[in-house]
């Protein structure tokens, strides 16, 4: 039987080390909405995600209270529009007009985000999936909810360049219209190379082709309990160190296992996966930086980042497979400087730059999240940026993400403020040499030697 | 049996076990095993209690226990048991 002092534990870990799960997350596939005027899309659309998720918030909230641990956010993944409304959409704004509608979904429902305005264009763009991006920029800055990802590479199929570019200007656009509110837009946005198809977690969450009609997807965190067990075993051997990561992992992905299984079990909807991401707020002690600095860094940034990073994601797996029957998305330890305290601390004190940023992503999810440079950036310089990201995403046969935000008239020195979980960020400085010829060739990148296995 | 774990913590007083148990026999709440112990000067409790007879759910228990808490001055929780038989049995 359970006994106090572990009842203690759990209790201690969701009350004072921020212990929650980050997100439930309703996958919903669209591929039944297609009709064959846009009215009808949009309409199917709508009644499709109000009645498959309407008892989604409720139930989150059920679960919360009867069993102590707080889920901080309930949301949806749906298809990748540029499919659904590729067949009706015919000019960019038509695609406008259905972000507008998932945005009236997600506000109906309850939830705070929902995923999938996203084309997946890592071999060649269909018009649709070029319309879906021209669009982006005006989709994000008219709706709330909506939150947009293209996928432009994979290590099977090399990274779509004229994609790339075209991303680079239209987060710039995107930054643009959206400059009232420090350029908001692009903290919705989010481009991959290797995008998974099960992400629970936003800007990047879409529900993949390969997916059933719906699924359950749990995003767990703990960046606070991690922190709180390593202050336990300072100066000790790698070996306890990594051992007690695993055993914090294993603790916290099982209360993210519970949740999926019993949110699949009321909402009759099956579980697909646990993502074992380690994902930091702005609230003081739940932070990956802070676990870095604990881990024995002065700063995250100082060298030797990248193989305490490398340790840290690796363990938080190990310890994480065990605990779920599946497991998937991102999976990692996330970095984000915006909603990460300590990293916007390092970022200050000149500990943290953008190049050494783009090397910690070679060893953990996702990649150069949450960074705010200065709005005078060109859209070819953050083409090259989002390039190198790719390049490193294709060839180590990983996920790789950037979601930057273009500070329009701000600068090195000034800072971005988004509030809630999104919080604040420095605006970093950037490579100041043009790769404009580098960007502007036109085609692909071909997919790297060791991705023919057949 | 679906078993809820209550958890009492706070500074020690008179009558706080006597309220908790009141409060259960009166929703039909059997007590299966209770035991205390101090934690850093505060009072901890924990009750292990089947709510298989009580027409209420754990979320009802759990608010209004948590009420009863709040009128004592200590925090009163009720936990369905698999959250922590999953974190700490494999």
């Amino acid at each position: 039987m359970i006994n106090i002092n572990e009842v203690i534990e759990t209790n201690k870990m969701i009350a004072e080390m921020n212990l929650d799960v980050r997100t439930i997350t309703l996958g919903i596939s669209l591929l039944d909405c297609t009709a064959t005027t846009l009215e009808e899309v949009k309409e199917n659309i709508y009644h499709k995600i109000t009645t498959t998720a309407k008892d989604l918030v409720k139930t989150g909230k059920e679960i919360e209270k009867e069993y102590g641990i707080p889920i901080v956010n309930k949301r949806i993944s749906i298809t990748p529009i540029a499919l659904v409304g590729g067949p009706v959409c015919k000019t960019p704004h038509d695609f406008v007009e259905i972000a507008q509608v998932l945005d009236e979904a997600a506000k109906k429902v309850g939830v705070n985000f929902i995923g999938g305005y996203s084309a997946l264009v890592n071999k060649g763009m269909t018009p649709a999936d070029r319309m879906l991006i021209e669009s982006i920029p005006e989709a994000l800055a008219t709706t709330e909810r909506v939150c947009s990802s293209v996928n432009v590479g994979s290590t099977k199929t090399g990274i779509n360049m004229d994609a790339v570019r075209l991303i680079g200007e239209k987060i710039k656009e995107t930054a643009e219209l959206t400059k009232e509110n420090d350029g908001l837009g692009c903290a919705k946005f989010v481009v991959f190379t290797n995008a998974p198809d099960d992400n629970p977690f936003m800007a990047g969450a879409f529900h993949g082709v390969t997916e059933a009609d719906k699924i359950i997807n749990v995003g767990v965190s703990g960046p606070g309990v991690v922190k709180r067990a390593l202050e336990k075993v300072r100066g000790e051997s790698f070996e306890v160190l990594c051992e007690t990561i695993k055993k914090t992992a294993f603790k916290v992905t099982r209360v993210g296992q519970l949740v999926a299984k019993e949110a699949s079990k009321r909402l009759d909807i099956p579980f697909g996966i646990i993502d074992l991401s380690l994902a930091p707020t702005p609230a003081i002690g739940d932070s990956v930086g802070e676990i870095l600095e604990e881990i024995g860094l002065e700063y995250a940034g100082a060298p030797g980042t990248t193989a305490a990073l490398a340790l840290l994601n690796d363990q938080v797996k190990k310890g994480g497979v065990m605990a779920s029957s599946y497991v998937g998305g991102l999976s990692g330890a996330f970095i984000p400087v915006s909603e990460d305290q300590r990293m916007i601390d390092a970022v200050e004190a000149g500990a943290l730059s953008l190049e050494k940023l783009e090397a910690m992503t070679c060893v953990c999810s996702v990649g150069l999240d949450m960074i705010a440079i200065p709005g005078k950036t060109s859209a070819a310089t953050i083409a090259g940026i989002i390039a190198d990201e790719m390049a490193l995403g294709m060839v180590n046969q990983k996920t790789t993400a950037v979601r930057l935000i273009p500070a329009i008239g701000k600068d090195v020195g000034d800072t971005v403020e988004f509030g809630g979980l999104l919080g604040y960020a420095p605006i970093m400085p950037v490579n100041q040499f043009s790769c404009e010829a580098f960007v502007n060739r036109r085609g692909n990148i071909p997919a790297p030697i060791h991705s023919f296995k057949n | 049996m679906k078993k809820t774990i209550i958890t009492v913590v706070g500074k020690d007083s008179v009558g706080i076990i006597a309220k908790v148990c009141t409060y259960l026999a009166n929703n039909s709440i059997n007590i299966l095993d209770i035991s205390q112990t101090i934690v850093n000067g505060y009072f901890n409790m924990m009750m292990i209690v089947d709510t298989n007879e009580s027409a209420k759910t754990v979320s009802d228990v759990s608010n209004e226990l948590g009420q009863i808490g709040e009128e004592i001055g200590v925090l009163i929780q009720a936990q369905n048991e698999d959250i922590f038989n999953m974190m700490h049995r494999i």
